[in-house]
This record gives structure tokens, sequence and C-alpha cells, in this order.
């Protein structure tokens, strides 16, 4: 009997041990999340205090300059507003219907196969190759130059795979008795997608398309490679003209800046008024990214929410 | 599948507009491949007007960089050790910390945790890596130079760790969903067993989700591999063969930025020298890529 007690004891020991390893890997995992939380915190804080000086309204409104004091973010701006336009308009029908297809109509053969690669094989390409492909194939061979629309169209590349992943995982969320039911009434294919799947995916594809272009806003890389100029002080033609035919195109061939590079170019410098011009640029560029990318987290958390099969 | 509807009326109007959609759509897919087609092509067309004047055996051997000498010398070695070591510091730093908070979201976390902290970890990877840059340059230098008084203000080190927290967000997110794609069975079958959490996590759920974890890690190579911002403000624009992260180096990518940030003209040498060294880093993070796709096909057969 009394071994037996002992031997209890023994156990219960053990077991506390081991209870004690799993409490000291909690402790662990929090820290390593903190890890990437404080750095997170660190980052923006850093650069608030470094920038804050300079977040006047005239910053917004003024151009570049060689004196950093009166150096401002308007064409930077107005650039990347500009390049997001147009990669919205290429990468987000592209996207979606790439992904339609792949969800909604492939076949299991080899070209689908082909194209699945295709996509993750992407998703992993670094986003300066996809300059040197702009810069190859948009600036020189099709000869579009240093422009907004190059650089848009690059960008849209760069993202597309992301959209694609996105519009793929929300329309296989949708039920499959959702098309049955449809098919059921005569619908065709087409009318069953476009009525019903497009419809109940909308959610999981606008987080995909925001959080794509919040990526895109921040790449720097590919659009240095295509040749976006440093120093703009003027902005591009704009759309509306006060002569007929009254809408222009002529922006979309304009030289341009955007705000990633407008940051970059006041980091590289040595003089310290400029890097407080870049912490500046780097709070405004933070806030666009992270409401963009707080805007996809509530959407998605909005239609978890609200769809329930 | 064809339509329902389509086998009533063969010929009718309607079976061609949905014929005309599904082509449409088709064709949008395969951009995707005339995507990677163009980068192939650009790459090599490109890269073979480099090799017509520099020797593929030199530019893999020679140990110098020096593109805008008078005396130019095109040894690709320099530029990839720097790339190599700035992203082995940042896999060191992704990797460990990446599976810890995987391991913890996945098999240790309330769900209330989960909720709030997984949001966060999106921000932390939505950052611009030019954000990043300025980070690294601007705070971890400093800190790191406070530690190790000797440090340059351009080194590999810093550049490397901030590489590794931008690239936490992608590591602990795939890990965690390969993770949480165990099912629940195995881990019950665990604890009945006797097994306690941590036993469990470590010893079932990680080899049960190995293929997908490593296919994680592979992706972080790949992305700390093509990291271009943060090296170029952090790490330093002059080509230096060491395998030492405390000194700075010029990668890859930072070459590539840096020499078409100038006016190169259209045809030169130097416009092709940015081809050949984008060539060798497609083809590094291309090899990772085939590996990842060969692991997470192996991953999806498990169950």
């Amino acid at each position: 009997m009394a071994t037996e007690a002992t031997q209890l004891r023994e156990i219960r020991a053990l077991i506390a041990a081991h209870k004690r390893w799993d409490h000291v890997f909690g402790i662990v995992g929090l820290l390593a999340m903190l890890v990437g939380v404080v750095t997170l915190l660190a980052l923006i804080l850093d650069m608030f205090i470094d920038g804050y000086q300079r977040l006047t309204p005239e910053f917004f409104v003024s151009f570049p300059s060689r004196h950093a004091a009166q150096a401002g973010i308007l064409s930077a701006w107005v650039g990347s507003a500009l390049v997001m336009l147009v990669t919205m308009f290429a990468a987000v029908p592209l996207g979606i219907a790439a992904g339609i297809y792949l969800e909604e109509y492939a076949p299991r053969n080899w070209i689908t196969e082909l194209i699945e690669i295709n996509v993750t094989n992407l998703a992993a390409v670094p986003s300066i190759v996809y300059g040197l492909l702009a810069l190859g194939l948009f600036v020189y061979m099709l000869d579009l130059g240093s422009s907004i629309v190059t650089a848009g169209l690059t960008l849209a590349l760069f993202i597309l795979p992301v959209v694609i992943i996105a519009t793929r995982e929300a329309v296989r969320a949708i039920p499959g008795a959702m098309r049955e039911a449809a098919y059921a009434l005569g619908a065709t294919k087409w009318q069953t997608t476009r009525d019903h799947v497009l419809p109940y995916s909308t959610g999981g594809i606008m987080t995909g398309v925001i959080i794509g272009l919040a990526q895109a806003v921040g790449e720097t890389a590919p659009l240095i490679t295509i040749g976006a100029l440093t120093f703009i002080a003027f902005l591009p033609q704009a759309p509306l003209q006060a002569e007929a035919p009254y809408i222009s195109f002529q922006w979309l061939f304009d030289p341009f800046t955007v705000m990633p590079i407008q940051m970059f170019n006041w980091v590289s410098r040595p003089q310290a008024a400029f890097l407080e011009n870049a912490a500046a640029a780097g709070v405004v560029l933070m806030i666009m990214t992270l409401a963009m990318n707080a805007l996809a987290i509530y959407i998605r958390y909005r239609y978890r929410k609200r769809i329930k099969w | 599948m064809s339509s329902n509807a389509a086998d009533f009326s063969p010929r009718s109007l309607g079976h061609i507009k949905e014929r005309l959609i599904e082509f449409l759509l088709f064709v949008a897919a395969l951009s995707v491949v005339a995507t990677t087609i163009a980068i192939v092509v650009i790459l090599v067309y490109e890269s073979l007007g480099f090799f017509e004047h520099v020797s593929v055996w030199d530019f893999l051997t020679d140990t110098q960089w020096t593109p805008l000498f008078y005396n130019p010398r095109y040894g690709i070695l320099p530029l990839v050790s720097g790339t190599l070591v700035t992203a082995a510091v940042g896999v060191l730093v992704a990797i460990p910390l990446g599976t810890i908070i995987a391991i913890y979201l996945s098999e240790f976390a309330p769900h209330r945790v989960r909720e709030i902290i997984k949001p966060l970890l999106e921000l932390l990877g939505g950052v611009p890596s030019v954000v990043y840059g300025y980070f690294a340059l601007l705070l971890v230098t400093p800190l790191l130079q406070t530690i190790y008084p000797g440090l340059p203000g351009f080194n590999m080190l810093s550049a490397g760790i901030v590489i590794g927290i931008s690239v936490i967000p992608y590591v602990s997110s795939l890990s965690e969903d390969a993770m949480r794609a165990v099912p629940r069975q195995i881990r019950e079958g665990s604890y009945a067993m006797g097994a306690t959490r941590l036993q469990t996590a470590l010893t079932v759920v990680t080899p049960a989700a190995a293929s997908g974890i490593v296919a994680a890690y592979i992706l972080s190579i790949s992305l700390a591999i093509g990291q271009t911002m943060i090296v170029a403000i952090a790490a330093g624009t002059q080509p230096n063969l060491t395998w030492n992260p405390l000194e700075g180096a010029a990668t890859i990518s930072a070459y590539i930025v840096q020499v078409s940030g100038g006016d190169l003209p259209h045809g030169s040498l130097g416009y092709q020298s940015i081809f050949a060294a984008g060539l060798v880093l497609l083809l590094m993070t291309l090899f990772l890529n085939i590996i990842g796709h060969y692991l997470r096909r192996r991953y999806r057969e498990v169950y």
C-alpha cells in the first residue's frame, strides 16, 4: 500500500513537472508575440516622434525642394493615388476573373495545373524582378516610358496573385448547395456565378483586393527600377479640362513619383533635416497602409459574422 | 461541365454567351502564365546581351563587382554573399519567432488572444519595406551600436534582423494554417495517452504539419532573399565579399535599385548587368519555390 502511494506521488510530481513546461511555453509564446507587437509600436512611435513637427498642412500641399523645411509630399501622394487607380483598374477585374475561372470553370487538366503553379510561383517572385520585367517590357518594348500607366501596370502584375488567391478562397467557401439551388431553377453557369457566387464572396474578395492594394502602395523597388523620378515639382495633367473634349488621359503618360520613393530619397540624404521629412512621409505612408489593412480586417470580420450557411 | 440550359438549345444565343464568358475568364487566368513567360524572356534576353561581353565563368567566379569603374569587373559573388548573409540573419530571426508564435496561436492561445494578436501580426506584415528600412537604419543600428560600438552605420546585421521581423507574419500565419489543418482526433489521441499540451504540440502536431511548416520556412527564405528596400537603405551599397554580418555589403536587389536609380542608357552594359543580376535572383527564388511546391503537394496528400 505504501509503495502504491509513493508511486502515485511520483506520477503526480511528473505530471506537475510536465505541466510546468506548458506554463513556461505559454510565457515564451507571449514574449515572441510581444517582439512583433512591440516592434510595430516602436516603429510607429519612433517615426512619429522624429517627424511630427513636419506634419503641417503645408507639408501636404508643397512640392519637394532643396530646402528641407519647405519640402512637401504633394507630387508624391498625388502620384501614389493615380498609380493606385491604374493598378486597381487593371488588377481587380483580371484577378477576379482568373480566380473565378480556376475555382468554378477550370477542368482538371495540365493547363489548369500550369496556371495554378504559376500563381503560387509568381506570389513568391521578388518585387524587384517585376520592376525588371516592366523596364524591359513596358518602358522600352511597348514604349510607355517611365509613366504612371507603366507604374500602375507593374504593380498590378505584382498584386495579381494576391487578388487571385483571395478570390479563390472566397469563392471556395461558398457551399455547393448554393450553386445546386441556382442550377435547379434553370440558371446557367454564368448566371449562377454572377448572381450568387460573386455576391456571396464579395467580402472575401474585397479583403484580398484591399490587402493587395496596401502592398502596392508601399512598394518601392519595382518603381525605382522603371525609372520613377525622385524630384517632381509639378503635377500630372488634370483628368478634367476646361476645354473640349474636357476629359484628358494625358496624365497616364506623365512622369511621377510616389510616397515610398519620396521617403527613400529623403532617407538616403545625409542631412538630419531631410530625415525629419522622411519620418513625416513615413508616418503618412504608414497611416495609409495601416488604414487599408485595418479596413480589410474589419470587412472580413463583418462578413464572417454575418454569413452563416 | 456545361450548364443544363445548354442541353436544351445548344446553338442558342445564350449558349454562345456562356462559352464566350468562359473563354474570357480562361484568357484572364492565362495572363498569369504570360507574366511568367514574359519575366523569363525579358531577363534571359537582356542577360544574353550581357554575356556577349562578360564570360559566364568570370561572372560566376570573379570576386569583384565594380561595374561603374573605368575598368569594370563583373563577378556576382560579392552580391550573392551580401544577399545570403542578410537573408540568413533574417531567417534566423523569423523562423524561431514565427514558429513559436504559430505553435502558441494554434495550440495554446485562448480564442480572445488569437482574435487580437492575428490582426496585429497582419498589420506587421503590411508595413511598407521602405518604412522598415528607415527603422533599421535609424533605430535598430543605433541600438546595436550601443551594444557593439565598432558597428558601422551600414551593416548587414541590422538589415537582416529587420528583414526577419518583416517576415515573421508569413512564417507564423502559414505554419499556423498547417497546424490547424491537423485533425482534432490526432490531438485527442495524444491527450488520451496523458500527454500535456506542449508534448502534444511538439511531438504530435508539429511533425504531422511538418511539410506545411517547412513550405512556410521556404517561402520566408525566398522573401528574405528578395527583400530590397531594407538592405538598400540599411546595409549599404558597397559590394563586399564577406560572410561577416557586422560589415556592410550590397545585395543583388540593392545593386539593381542603386543602379537603376541613376540614368542608365538603354542597351549599355550597365543596363544589361541589372538583368543578369536579376536573373540570378530569380533562379535562387525559383529553386526555393520548386522545393516549396513539392512539399506543399505532399502535405496536401496527407489527410
